[in-house]
Formats: structure tokens, sequence, C-alpha cells
């Protein structure tokens, strides 16, 4: 038992939250969101600078080989300071289905730009109508002599207008398969809008778009288990990413409680207020527990139904508490919570949506019960 | 960060659950796992079996008869313990008294009581909480006055877990009512029971049973020998006390053993013909409680990786695992009393009337229950300690 990071994973982390604090301040946050393009050039270079893109990546393709572990402290980080690059969405989602799934040739034309940070790519997996499911139903891949004819729509997909290769998700006659679709090919139209939490996403259609036999990834119909394991190593991330957006919550409002003068006393001094506190602390630290458990099941469990008990069992932890945590940080700042002004109010947005992203309590409660 | 115990500790975890397993009186377990009160016989019978195996007093130091196990070790015979149904044994004098001694007692009176607490030969009680005196421990009136070579104690403690069964109690006694400061007018004393002048009154509990007591004390004579420490220093040695390792204190072996008992109920009583496991708003409200003990079982883990590294006591925090803990405590006799459903009504057998024993006992259970967020501090005084101390408000 040891719950202490590696000296590696520590100083990558402080090597990030140093980069982040000097150069993704709240101000510069908003001035890239409000950008054209809603991400910024310069910190994805320096992610893919620092390996983040390459850390989980195999050895054998220019990557790290690390896991969701040495991931997890980088993403804490990313959480504090309410990052909306989509490193999430490349990292976990889809270079990591395109590293498991792909042939050498496949793999050689990605992941090399994805680690130097030239080349970004994005996992287009929901669809209207079906919520959290991975299982592709409105968007189908048709055989097409040696091709293949894709039809259908995907719904808020992350990253899609920034990225140059989309990685798709399709019902293929013998099950589901993914396809590297280029994101300009013709055929594909893409809808793109600002989430209410900063990120750009956009919904992609599908029409009658070709792509050669090089472009299924994997076997035809084998590649839902891949899709699985990806999304539960990124829900294991994201719950990673929600601590940090928990803990910049607290932070701002302790400061906030100890600075605010009501009745001449600063609000810090009343109990009512003290204990909904310490209700915020003790969440966020049982959430921790749990995404720890989480980032250590996606890395060492070979049984796939305990890896994604124990996933879901984090996602249900960390929706309470994000939803807890984020609902009192705004009570406990009053009106100031509540305007543009304050970053309290960005956490806010930002652990609502982490909450429901790739699968809220809900959808876990239904996937863990029928685990156990 | 690696999550799992070493094959050292797996193969302990091993050792003790045998042990139990094959020591432990199947008609206690019985007791336990069926949620009948013990008896003192029962616990003292207990508690000599792991005497003779030397297990009764594990965190002691060696020379006393501790086992010298690590913090995990200690920590994982609690679990297995726990998890085996076997009676948890009355921290009184084992954990309490016997910390009070180790740190503060003379020479004489850790020979006097050291080992007849770690045989099981008398039955220690806790005398802290007064009519007055609950959260604000401080405000203690029972007096004692200093009479040549004795206290003469007037006054009355209240709360005092199984006080019924004690043969010896520890108590914070006030022994100088003009002190500055409150605390500074406190003494701890040891009294045997069977002086004159103490009086056992029970007080019954909603769920009908028998676990505490009022004690009065009508000129009871102390000798001077039974202070410990200085006097009026009882405040250090209370403050001490609280302080003291409170790993144990979510009770995850516990719950995950109730836990086990209510997925079988929640198995045999039907819903629509189904069993109600299989109703999708029980099991949501189950899911969570078992998500809720996962977090508090690493949460607990993390406390002990840290004690191990630091050699530091865990410090405020661990009130979130006393916090945490009883809720879930709460949460599962509460999901264990709806599970039962009807059946959770009828309480005792009147005129030769058919009973079930086991469900007849989880309306009780449900109700004692509602004591776990309100003794040894109650919630609400565990979420002070780590607003002043963690969060510096």
């Amino acid at each position: 038992m040891n719950f202490e990071l590696t000296p590696e994973q520590q100083q990558l982390a402080d090597s990030v939250s140093k980069y982040l604090s000097n150069n993704y301040t709240f101000e510069q946050r908003k001035a890239i969101v409000h950008s054209t393009t809603g991400v910024s050039e310069s910190v994805w270079h320096t992610f893919a600078e620092m390996g983040l893109t390459a850390m989980s990546l195999p050895e054998a393709d220019g990557g790290f080989g690390g896991g969701a572990m040495d991931l997890m402290a980088v993403m804490e980080a990313l959480g504090e300071a309410l990052v909306v690059e989509p490193l999430l969405d490349n990292v976990a989602l889809a270079s990591r289905l395109v590293a498991r799934l792909g042939s050498e040739a496949q793999r050689a034309a990605v992941l090399p730009g994805l680690i130097d940070g030239s080349l970004r790519l994005a996992f287009a997996s929901l669809e209207p109508g079906h919520r959290y499911g991975l299982v592709p139903h409105t968007t189908t891949a048709n055989a097409d002599g040696p091709g293949w004819v894709l039809n259908g729509h995907k719904a808020v997909v992350t990253g899609a207008a920034s990225a140059q290769q989309l990685v798709v998700s399709a019902a293929t006659p013998s099950g589901v398969s993914l396809f590297l679709v280029n994101a300009k090919a013709a055929g594909v139209t893409l809808n793109p809008s600002r989430t209410v939490d900063g990120f750009r996403v956009a919904d992609v259609v599908l029409k009658d778009v070709a792509v050669t036999a090089d472009a299924l990834l994997g076997l035809e119909g084998a590649a839902l288990p891949f899709i699985e394991e990806a999304a539960d190593f990124a829900t294991a991330l994201l719950c990673a990413e929600a601590i940090g957006a928990m803990k910049s919550a607290n932070d701002a409002t302790l400061d906030y409680m100890k600075q605010r003068k009501q009745f001449g006393v600063p609000i810090a001094s009343f109990q009512v207020l003290q204990h909904r506190m310490v209700e915020m602390y003790i969440c966020t630290e049982q959430a921790r527990s749990m995404a720890i458990l989480a980032a250590s099941k996606v890395d060492g469990s070979t049984d796939v139904n305990d890896r994604a008990r124990a996933v879901s069992a984090a996602k249900i932890k960390i929706a309470d508490a994000a939803r807890q945590v984020s609902q009192e940080s705004v009570q406990l700042h009053g009106g100031m919570g509540m305007t543009e002004e304050l970053k309290v109010s960005h956490t806010f947005r930002r652990l609502t949506m982490l909450a429901q992203q790739l699968g809220d309590a809900d959808h876990h409660l239904e996937r863990y019960a029928a685990l156990t | 960060m690696d999550l799992s115990y070493s094959s050292e500790e797996l193969s302990f975890r091993n050792e003790v659950r045998d042990w139990i397993a094959a020591n432990l009186p199947t008609d206690l377990r019985d007791k336990v796992q069926s949620y009948r009160a013990l008896s003192k016989e029962d616990y003292l019978r207990w508690h000599k079996i792991l005497a003779a195996k030397g297990w009764s007093v594990p965190h002691w130091p060696v020379e006393w008869g501790g086992t010298g196990w690590d913090i995990t070790q200690r920590y994982i015979y609690d679990e297995e313990f726990a998890l085996a149904g076997a009676p948890g044994l009355p921290p009184f004098g084992p954990a309490m008294c016997a910390s009070v001694l180790l740190k503060f007692g003379t020479p004489t009176q850790k020979d006097q009581f050291l080992p007849r607490i770690r045989e099981g030969d008398d039955f220690w009680v806790q005398g802290y909480s007064e009519p007055g005196a609950g959260s604000d421990l401080a405000a203690v009136k029972t007096r004692a006055e200093r009479q040549g070579d004795h206290y003469v104690v007037n006054g009355q403690k209240i709360w005092t877990t199984l006080g019924h069964y004690g043969d010896w109690i520890f108590c914070l006694v006030r022994t100088d009512s003009q002190a500055e400061k409150r605390q500074e007018g406190i003494s701890f004393i040891l009294m045997d029971m069977k002086t004159p002048g103490i009086t056992v009154r029970p007080l019954i509990l909603m769920d009908g049973g028998h676990e505490v007591n009022e004690i009065f004390f009508d000129n009871v004579k102390v000798p001077v020998q039974n202070l410990v420490f200085e006097e009026n220093k009882g405040w250090t040695v209370a403050k001490y006390l609280l302080g003291h390792e409170r790993m144990g204190s979510g009770s995850v072996g516990a719950s995950r053993r109730e836990l086990a008992t209510l997925r079988a109920l929640a198995k045999r009583e039907l819903k629509n013909g189904k069993p109600l496991l299989d109703d999708v708003r029980f099991k949501d409200k189950l899911s969570r409680v078992e998500v809720e003990l996962d977090a508090l079982e690493i949460t607990s883990m993390r406390f002990l990786d840290k004690m191990r590294r630091t050699g530091q006591p865990p410090g405020a925090d661990v009130s979130m695992l006393k916090i945490r803990g009883t809720e879930v405590q709460q949460m599962i006799t509460e999901l264990a009393m709806q599970a039962a459903g009807p059946h959770a009504q009828p309480f005792k057998a009147v005129d030769n009337g058919a009973i079930d024993h086991f469900t007849s006992r989880l309306a009780p259970r449900y109700f004692n229950f509602r004591k776990a967020s309100i003794y040894a501090g109650s919630n609400e005084i565990q979420r002070n300690i780590i607003a002043k101390m963690t969060l510096g408000l």
C-alpha cells in the first residue's frame, strides 16, 4: 500500500501546475474561450512538449507507456485551471483507440503528429436519442467495394473543429466498428458550438462519406470492448480532473469566507457556514479516494467487470460530490458567486458538466448495479 | 501508488481470519450477526480467549502484552474481527483507560490495573458525560473533595455505556471549582464500582434495550492513589485520549459485514414476485451506500499510509472517518429496516405469538444507531474540529 506519487509523476504535475499558473490564469483562459477557435495552439504545443500527449501511448509508437496513474495529478491540475483544451478526448479516447486497434500504417500516420502536437483527433461517438450509450445506433458504415460509406449523426463531439481526423464509431454488419475519417472529407458537416463550460464541440453529420478500406480500425464489428475500455480510462481521468475543479471551488470558497465580512465579522465565523464548508471538503476527499481507485483499476485490473464496476462507482461519487461542491460554493459566495466575474461561477459550470460527461450518476448507477 | 496490501500483510490477514474462524464461539458470532445484545459474560469470555492467544491488547507496548504489530496490521486485525462478526471488545478498558495509564500512570497503577485489563479480569466503563456536560465536556460538575488520603465524590454521570457491567470506572471530576479556567480544575480518577455510594440506574433507549446508564455518586470515598496524573490536570489526560488513534472510527469492516447481511435480506424479500434486490429504487440506494463505503475504505487506507510514512497521528482529518463511517452505518440500518417492509413492525411476541426474531430486530437497530452520530464526539463536534484544525476557520 502506497498512496504517494512517484517522483516523476509529482515532477510532471508540478511543472504542468506551474505552467498553468503562469500561462492559464483566469483572464488568459477567458481570452482563449472567446477566441475564434476556442483553443490555444501554444498551450497545446506546450502540453505536447511536456509529454502529455505521449504519456499513455505505447513506447513502440513513441509514447511513454504510462497509465492513468501517470496522468492523474496532471488532470487534477488541468481541472483546477479549468483548461478547455481537448486533452482528455485526444489522449484517453481517440489516440488510445488508434494505438490499440490501428495497423502499423494507421498508427504511423496519426500518432507521431499527435505526440509532437501537430495533429489533433476527436472521438465521434455519442448520438442524439442515445444519451451516454457507447453503441452506435443511427450511424452506419456499409461496405462499398473495398471501402466503406458512412452515414449518420454524431452529437457533441469535443474538439471536432480543431481535429484533422475523427475517430467515428458506426454500426457495421457484425457489430460496432471504428473508422478514421478526415474531418474535411466530402460529406462531413460540422455544426460547431461552445459549451456552457467553455469547450468547443460540434455535431457531426456524415452523409455518404466514402472512406477507403484502410480507414477501418481493427477488425470489423470488434471495436466495442476497446471503446468501453477507453471510456473507462477516460472516465478515470475525468474523475481526477473533477477533483482539481472541486479543489479550486473549495479553495476559493474558503478564501472568500475568511475575507467577506457581514455583521462586522468574517462570515467564516458562522458555524452554519463552517459545517457546510467541512462537508464540501469531506465530499472532495471521499471523491478523491474513488478517483484513485478508478485510476488504479483501469491500470491494473485484468477483470473487465472489476474495472467497469470501480470506474462506475467512482463516477457516481464524483458526480454527487461535484454537484454538492459546486452548488455550495456558489451559495457560500452569495450573490458574487452568481457573477461571470468570479472564477467560482466558471468552476460551477465546469463541475456541473463534469458530473454528466461520460455518464451521469444515474447512468453509472445502472451500470454499477448490473455488475454487483 | 499501490492500493493493494503486501503479501506479508495478506498472509497476516489470513492468519487472523483463520484463527478467528477456529476460535470464535459460534454462539457469540450468532449473537452479533443476529443483532442480539451481549452479556458481560459474553464479552469477558471472548476477551479471555483473545488474552490466552496474546491478542487482547495488540496496540499496547510489547512489555505490557502488546503484539508489536504495526499500524497496518492492527487495522487489518480490527477489520477481520468485524468482518467475522466477533464481538468488539468494549474500548473503555483496553483502549481508553489503558492508554491513559500507559502514558500518565505511576508504576504502581500500571502494575495494579494493566494486567487485569489485558486478561479481561475487570470490566471498565467510562464516566465522562454529565447531564450538563455533553459536547461541552469541560463543564463537568461531579465534585471530588480531598479529605486526608481520600477523595469524596458527589455528583452524577450519564450515558455510561455498559455501566451496569462495570467493575471499575474512570471519571473526570472537578477538584477545584475556583480555577480561573474551567479546564484547570478537573482531575482524572479511577473508582471501584463496588465502593459504597455508587448507584447505577438504567436508561432504556427507544429500541427497548439497556445499554446506557446514569451513575450517581453519593459521598463515595476514593483513595488518592487512584488519581491519575496530577490533581487538576485531568483535562490534559482527557485531551490526550481524544487525540488518540481513531483510525478504526470508520467501522469499515463492520459495515461490510452488515451490507452483506442487507444484500441477503434484500434477495430474500420479494416485491412483485421478484427479489427486492432487483428493484431499481432500492438498488440505487444500496449502491450509493456501497460506493460511500468503498470511498471510506480508501480514505482510511490513505490515512493509514500517511501515518506509516510520517510516524505522526492522522490529525483532525480523521474526524471525517467518524462522520462518514457513522453515516454509512445509519444508512445501512435504515435500509435494512426498509428491506424488511411490513415485517419490520412486530417487536415482541405476546401470548405465544410467532415472530421472526431477525426482522423484529431491524427497526430497533435502526432506532439504536441514531446514537452513532451523537456519541464519541457528535458529528457536529467532529465538523467543528475539521473546521478549526484543517480549514483554519
